[in-house]
């Protein structure tokens, strides 16, 4: 099958290649350029495993074409690590609260709960289980997630006082 | 140095040891996107395998041709039977004694059932490939009920057709697999007859599937230059597919390597051989590169490792006073076309003989009988230890059924039946011997706890507000006590394939001071790499941050029989402990040595060796540690480290008291969990927040089973359920908020006590659930009813009950 030039920014850099039209975003990803934070769980967009960031929403990677996020800036977790590599704020509260056990729809939860709180900065406890919806999880409960995204939603806020 | 300042607390403290809710550390890795999963593996020249799979759940294969497939660019091999059959590997051993194909021999026996593999160069290309593989079949009637099964002419296996005698005993028709029999079936029906009262139910605990977020999938990679295979797997039991491997494709043990990387969940999914592994295997043999196979969710779903699906006939025997006197049951288990469950070997219904739950049941007989049918081949745990799950759910319902015949408070009647604490040790009817327990002292917590009182009393208004029209919704109080049997197992009576049910670990101190710890388990989300460092933090004294934890890899790690059955902490975690004893053992002489004293003349203070009486006069783990490598002690080898074999010599029985409170739309079915209490009594506590969290996640996979999770098949075999739109998982939005409390009552026989509690929420929360919703509609007479119940099911039970006027 003939091959399309694709270019994009994933996490700041710019990158480009060669993919197929019907290539998927999450193997483009993944196997072209080895990031493989995302992960494929269902390849239906139910579970979520796969969520990155495209232009400012969240999206489900495996269902979305890489030429369809041409141009685009794609942000996945390993992008939302603070500049001299230490974890970000989201990431390290799902540390702090036990948010996570096998790890594997733990980069689709962070992005997400990452534009979540870009989305709503203070949301209620109902706020973040309706907005983290789209994501499933089979080891925690949630009950951790939620925990560890309203205690990240008050630290950004913190930082974000502190730093007016 | 700061050592002599501190107290004995706070050094404890420093250790992180045992009983502190130490932050994991695989977190760092897994929340920046760094894991290392099985489909991250990226290898030179690396191919992809994809399973043409039979649309049909019974059907004769008439041809297959292949030759459009081989002709697009890309594809490497198309492998069949025919193609298996030379070496031997178109059939492989199940776990159970039987046998499965690997690829369709001559017909196919479910749907979805694997008949040929594509090799090609991309996993675009083989899923491109599949589709141009021809396969003419003739189908052949289906049998989907087990009932039916045992009844029907038609025969599914062919292959065992004349055979009268299984890997379990005789076969008493061409569909039967094996009767599995436990207790006093003579003396239990007498009891049965003679009782005042007797409550008599069929309790069906329906199919469904462990569904783990990450699929199955290995990567084969055949070294032609070294002959050594090692293969990359999601394997719940590294050391064992190893062997099995060995056994089936004659490759020497030595020259197989096998390495479970991080796992994405496993709740018994990764425990089986499937035929994608010995497929990949066998391609990459045959064209000299690494094959990778990973199957998508709806493969998984059809596929893999169903579990449960067992008819549970029950007849409870009491007095009017309701003190149970016996309990019957006989189940129908529905194995699917192959007998692949897995479970140890003399135990092909698991230890589902732990029914009489925790109940003093002076009388019982439990009888299965498994049956093949049309559907997947599994059988597998389920988060719970072999069947455990379907035993507590069955006693958790015929105490219910019979409060009803008693027309007594089910609190009450479990209360006057549990086990004493002073019959600790007990012998069950059954057989086992269970270890410890404090039941009532659980109970009461419990229901102290909910407010149960009061909560009756609410839920008895609501039935008045209901009656008087004020209401349409209705109130469920679901109560549950289970006794879980974990911790398999003792090699006397456990083993898979005659493998021994020990575990094993290795410690390695290094000079400096830190260690690094392997062991024959895997953990797939249960943070082995956090506690078991706990453990050896605790018994020699050393920070937990300063040892490294391993496991996965066969060639590193001591042998053992890997992760699910709740049998890490049991088996493996004793093991580290005996371990870590053993050093402390040799450490105890070389810190003797140094101080110039007699080996009897120190004792142990959380991280040295002192000597009697004068506190002042020590040697910590660590100088310990480099005296190790650099003096020489007379009589003592240098070096410090240590590797234990464990074998349990018994089983443990955690228990736990689980208390649902849920709210039900009369008129839409709808359901809303406004409190769920979970108590458990896992023993002795490594670290709480790992226990919380593994409670949080086991009750909300028995919420999915409870509510609405199942693999459906309708009469021609067709897999309903195969995708997440259809197959119930939870999001966060229906999942409540939970409340978890704790007993501690430690294992008499484990050397630090700890029983085990990944698998507690499920075994008890499925029964909370359900029993919650048959509790709202008591009042109204209903006894029982079939599991899940999604919206639809509960509308029909008020619909059947007349409820929607």
């Amino acid at each position: 099958m003939s091959k399309m030039h694709v270019k994009l920014t994933v996490n700041g850099r710019e990158v480009e290649g060669l993919a197929e039209p019907r290539t998927l975003l999450i193997h483009f990803l993944r196997e072209n350029l080895r990031i493989t934070g995302p992960h494929i769980g269902c390849e239906t967009s139910h579970c979520g495993a796969c969520t990155v960031d495209i232009d400012g929403k969240s999206v489900k990677s495996c269902t979305v074409f890489v030429a369809q996020a041409n141009g685009a800036d794609v942000t996945t977790v390993e992008g939302l690590v603070n500049e001299d590599g230490s974890l970000g704020v989201i990431q390290e509260m799902f540390r702090e609260h036990h948010g996570l056990q096998c790890g594997f729809c733990t980069p689709g939860m962070i992005t997400r709960a990452h534009r979540l709180l870009q989305e709503n900065p203070s949301p209620t406890e109902e706020e973040v289980r309706f907005g983290m919806a789209g994501n499933l999880c089979r080891c925690t409960g949630y009950q951790n997630i939620v925990k560890a995204i309203l205690a990240s939603a008050d630290m950004l806020n913190a930082q974000k006082e502190a730093a007016e | 140095m700061n050592d002599q300042t501190l107290t004995p607390e706070e050094r404890t403290a420093n250790l992180k040891g045992m009983g502190c809710s130490r932050k994991r550390v695989e977190d760092v890795r897994f929340t920046q996107g760094k894991g290392n999963y099985v489909d991250d593996i990226k290898m030179d020249g690396m191919l992809f395998g994809d399973f043409v799979r039979s649309p049909y759940a019974h059907a004769r294969i008439k041809s297959v041709n292949k030759e459009a497939a081989l002709a697009l660019p890309g594809v490497i091999a198309v492998l069949t039977a025919e193609d298996l059959a030379p070496l031997g590997l178109h059939w492989m051993p199940t776990l159970a004694g039987d046998k499965q194909m690997v690829l369709a021999d001559g017909k196919v026996l479910f749907q979805g059932q694997e008949v040929a593999y594509v090799v090609a160069e991309d996993r675009y290309i083989a899923a491109d490939a599949v589709e141009l593989v021809e396969v003419d079949y003739e189908e052949l009637p289906v049998l989907t009920d087990p009932f039916e099964a045992l009844k029907s002419d038609v025969v599914l296996r062919e292959d065992l057709a004349g055979q009268t005698e299984g890997a379990h005993g005789p076969r008493k028709h061409h569909n039967h697999i094996f009767t599995w029999e436990a207790g006093e079936k003579d003396a239990t029906e007498a009891v049965i007859d003679g009782a005042d009262v007797v409550a008599e139910e069929m309790v069906y605990y329906h199919r469904t599937h462990p569904c783990p977020l990450e699929t199955c999938g290995c990567v084969a990679s055949m070294d032609k230059v070294t002959g050594k295979l090692t293969l990359y797997g999601t394997f719940q039991a590294p050391h064992a597919i190893r062997t099995v491997v060995s056994l089936i494709s004659g490759i020497a043990e030595h020259n197989i390597r096998v390495i479970s990387p991080d796992i994405g969940g496993g709740f018994g999914n990764k425990v089986g051989a499937y035929p994608g592994y010995v497929c990949s295997v066998v391609a990459s043999i045959v064209t000299g590169k690494p094959v990778k196979w990973v199957e998508d969710r709806m493969e998984n779903l059809m596929s893999t490792a169903f579990a449960r699906d067992y008819w549970m006939h029950g007849k409870i025997a009491a007095t009017k006073e309701g003190k149970i006197t016996g309990l019957w049951c006989h189940t129908t288990a529905d194995h699917g076309g192959f007998d692949a469950c897995a479970d140890p070997t003399k135990f092909p219904a698991g230890f589902m003989n732990i029914c009489t739950g925790s109940y003093d049941i002076p009388t019982a007989y439990l009888a299965v009988d498994g049956v093949y049918t049309n559907k997947a081949p599994g059988g597998v745990a389920y988060r719970c230890s072999f069947r455990v799950t379907e035993a507590a759910y069955f006693i958790e319902r015929m105490i219910e059924v019979l409060a009803i015949k008693l027309n007594m408070d089910a609190a009450e009647l479990r209360r006057i039946n549990f086990i004493r604490k002073d019959q600790f040790p007990y012998q069950s009817a059954l057989g086992w011997e269970y270890d410890s327990g404090d039941y009532h002292t659980a109970w009461d917590k419990a229901l102290k706890a909910v407010g149960y009182e009061d909560l009756r009393k609410e839920q008895a208004q609501r039935v008045e507000d209901f009656k008087a029209g004020k209401t349409r919704k209705l109130l469920g109080i679901g109560l549950t006590h289970f006794t879980e049997i974990v911790g398999a197992g003792p090699v006397k009576n456990c083993d898979i394939l005659g493998l021994g049910m020990f575990d094993s670990c290795e410690i390695r101190i290094h000079p400096t001071g830190s260690a690094i710890a392997r062991l024959g388990t895997i953990s797939q989300g249960q943070g082995h790499a956090t506690t078991f460092a706990q453990i050896i933090a605790s018994e020699i004294g050393l920070p937990a941050d300063d040892i490294t934890l391993e496991e996965g890899d066969t060639d590193t790690a001591p042998y053992g029989l890997g992760t699910y059955g709740s049998r890490s902490t049991p088996v493996a975690g004793a093991a580290t402990a005996m371990a870590a004893r053993k050093i402390r053992a040799k450490a105890q002489m070389i810190a003797a040595y140094l101080l110039e004293v007699h080996d009897n003349d120190v004792e142990w203070d959380v991280d040295r060796f002192a000597v009697k009486g004068a506190p002042e006069r020590f040697k910590t783990m660590k100088e310990i540690a480099f005296a190790a490598y650099n003096q020489a002690i007379p009589g003592l080898e240098p070096g410090l480290e240590a590797v234990s074999y464990y074998d349990p010599p018994n089983m443990t029985y955690p228990f736990g008291a689980y208390i649902c409170v849920m709210e039900i739309d009369v008129d839409t079915g709808e359901w809303e969990i406004r409190q769920f209490y979970a108590l458990d009594d896992c023993g002795t506590r490594i670290n709480p927040m790992i226990i919380e969290g593994q409670v949080h996640g086991g009750v909300t996979e028995a919420l999915a089973i409870a509510m609405g999770q199942e693999i459906a098949y309708d009469e021609m075999g067709n897999v309903k359920t195969g995708t997440l739109m259809d197959f119930f998982i939870p999001t966060a939005w229906e999942t409540p908020n939970y409340t978890t409390d704790h007993t501690v009552t430690p294992s008499p026989h484990h050397p630090i006590g700890a029983k085990g509690v990944g698998e507690s929420p499920n075994v008890g929360g499925v029964p909370a659930f359900s029993n919650a919703v048959h509790d709202a509609f008591r009042p109204f007479g209903l006894v029982q009813s079939h599991m899940p119940h999604d919206h639809w099911r509960i509308w029909k039970i008020a619909n059947g009950l007349g409820l929607h006027g």
